[in-house]
């Protein structure tokens, strides 16, 4: 990394700390030492096993599932790559990792278990709804004051915690299992689920959401009225239930607020 | 906050700060908190660390809203990176005024130390020269943080395992002048200045009979863990995993003798204990502070500890 283009020389001290520091390969910075004449090799691996110990730790906080998954040792090695690769840029631990899952799926060693990075990405999901702003959900008796003839218009307003995670992998069960402190049973991994993930009340849920209801939620989230997002759903999905998938979006809190088309456009 | 989130708050928990002069309290941590709001009588305070709330909402928030009605707060920054050469990260600093404003905590504390370089924030409090140079840089940097918040700061003094070639003042001498030209109070962590004297080889009273203990606000107390140096000499690591070493006891006991009661926090931080040993650790401070609650603060010269 350079320093700052009109620093004084006296203020480069962080540009010339930092370089070493997640850099095994680097040695120490001539500007350190330690006190009479002592060398300051150990000393400032402390700085430098500090820094990659703590954010493989918060790797490790953030993605716990991927870590049970793969046990901690196998974990570690993958986050201490990821991590000096890929520092964060927050000083706001709770937004790192946000590459990790597509990290992993380049991962070589990985490559064996390809639900990996989908898991992880329905872990970030979920940290993501749990740091998200407050806001009432919209009551499941909502829709039923709602003339049935306007119903085609009704444009819906998204929780802030709502996410969406879609996968080719049992990635809703996968994440379930190993969140748990239960034994883990087999996992066919290869039935494809997408998850809702959605605060309700006061914590993350990750729930399924039917096949085509990914679709479906995405197009009420980019407030396309009701009516146009269920033609298109079930052009693609004709099987796709409607009024139980909206009902199961609704309790799990996905919304916050529904309105008329017409209302939305004045 | 606006005006009405404002009057909500003031209805259900009393404004700080308060005097929290003789308390002693212990880092928050989330799996404390139904122990915590089991305990039947109210005492003490409660550290965090501010960039943990610095989300929109959610559980976090909810639980520090739920502790902070009941007891005073202190708010810790972790990541303000005073002591880098850098501007401030001026987004950062705004969502520490909004916890500010919206915790209203009796305590508001920051490290002289830097975290972030350019872009990248490295999770770890780093260490500064001490020169004119880097005094103007922080001096600069903690100005612009009470002019944020609108109240001073406490800085707290850092553990060190290395030195910078460049130093020109000692790190009291440095600290001194840091609080003389902002007006910024200061957090003694005791245990980081037992973990320097012993990685620097100097003497922590006399480090503490250098310190200006009169502008002092709040106190750490932590544990720490043992390594050596490159010559197989005791190095010592500031962990906050462990209990708080006899050692520093005795400092902390000394430093209270001198200056009188301080707001005093254990701080806790990995391999979390029960709530019971967190509180055993505080009700230790508490008795220490107890002993000396009739002692007048000094006024400001260099007595020896």
């Amino acid at each position: 990394m350079q320093p700052f283009e009109h620093e004084p020389q006296s203020l480069h001290y962080a540009a010339a700390f930092t370089s070493a520091l997640l850099d095994p390969e680097q040695v120490t910075p001539s500007l350190v030492n330690g006190p009479k004449g002592k060398a300051a090799d150990r000393r400032y691996n402390v700085y430098r096993n500090n820094v990659t110990v703590s954010l493989i730790d918060a790797l490790a906080a953030i993605y716990p599932a991927v870590q049970r998954i793969t046990g901690v040792e196998f974990f570690r090695a993958m986050g201490r790559f990821h991590v000096r690769a890929t520092p964060p840029t927050s000083p706001l631990l709770f937004e790192y990792g946000r590459d990790f899952p597509a990290f992993i799926e380049q991962y070589e060693l990985a490559r064996s278990m390809p639900w990996l990075a989908d898991t992880a990405r329905v872990e970030r999901a979920w940290l993501d709804a749990h740091h998200a702003a407050d806001a009432a959900p919209l009551s499941p008796k909502a829709l039923a004051a709602v003339d049935p003839d306007r119903l085609g218009d009704l444009v819906f307003k998204v929780h802030p915690a709502t996410r969406i995670v879609r996968s080719s992998f049992s990635v809703v069960t996968i994440f379930a299992a190993n969140r748990g402190a239960e034994l883990v049973r087999r996992i066919d991994a290869s039935i494809p689920e997408d998850a809702l993930v959605t605060r309700p009340d006061f914590d993350v849920v990750v729930g399924h959401l039917p096949p085509g209801g990914a679709d479906f939620l995405a197009s009420l989230i980019s407030r396309r009225p009701l009516g146009e997002a269920a033609a298109s759903v079930l052009e693609a999905f004709p099987s796709f239930d409607i009024a139980s998938g909206i009902a199961g979006m609704i309790e799990a809190g996905a919304f916050t607020e529904i309105s008329m088309e017409q209302a939305n456009d004045q | 906050m606006n005006a009405v989130a404002e009057s909500a708050a003031s209805k259900t928990r009393p404004r700080f700060p308060l005097p929290i002069g003789d308390l002693a309290g212990t880092s928050f941590k989330h799996e404390h908190l139904p122990a915590i709001l089991a305990e039947d009588k109210r005492s003490g305070f409660f550290e965090v660390h501010a960039e943990n709330y610095m989300g929109a909402g959610g559980p976090p928030h909810r639980a520090l809203e739920t502790v902070r009605r009941d007891y005073p707060l202190s708010l810790h920054g972790v990541c303000m990176s005073i002591g880098g050469p850098q501007p401030l990260d001026k987004a950062h600093l705004s969502r520490f005024r909004g916890l500010v404003e919206r915790y209203e905590p009796a305590l508001v504390s920051e490290h002289l130390a830097w975290s972030t370089h350019e872009t990248a924030y490295l999770n770890d409090l780093l260490p500064l020269p001490y020169t004119e140079a880097t005094l103007a840089t922080v001096c600069d940097h903690i100005d612009e943080v009470q002019s944020a918040i609108r109240r001073p700061i406490l800085l707290e003094n850092p553990s060190t395992y290395l030195a910078f070639r460049e130093s020109t003042m000692s790190e009291t001498d440095f600290i001194r002048r840091v609080a003389q030209r902002t007006g910024c109070g200061l957090l003694l962590d005791v245990n980081n200045v037992f973990v320097s004297a012993v990685n620097h080889g100097y003497s922590p009273l006399q480090y503490l009979s250098e310190f200006p203990l009169s502008v002092v606000g709040e106190i750490h107390l932590a544990g720490h863990t043992e390594q050596t140096d490159d010559e197989g000499d005791l190095l010592l690591i500031d962990s906050h995993d462990k209990p708080v070493a006899n050692d520093v006891w005795e400092l902390y006991e000394r430093v209270i003798r001198r200056r009188g009661p301080v707001p005093t926090l254990i701080e806790w931080d990995s391999k979390i204990p029960d709530w019971t040993v967190l509180k055993a650790e505080a009700a230790a401070a508490r008795t220490i502070l107890d002993r000396h609650i009739a002692v007048e603060p000094p006024s400001e010269h260099h007595a020896a500890v």
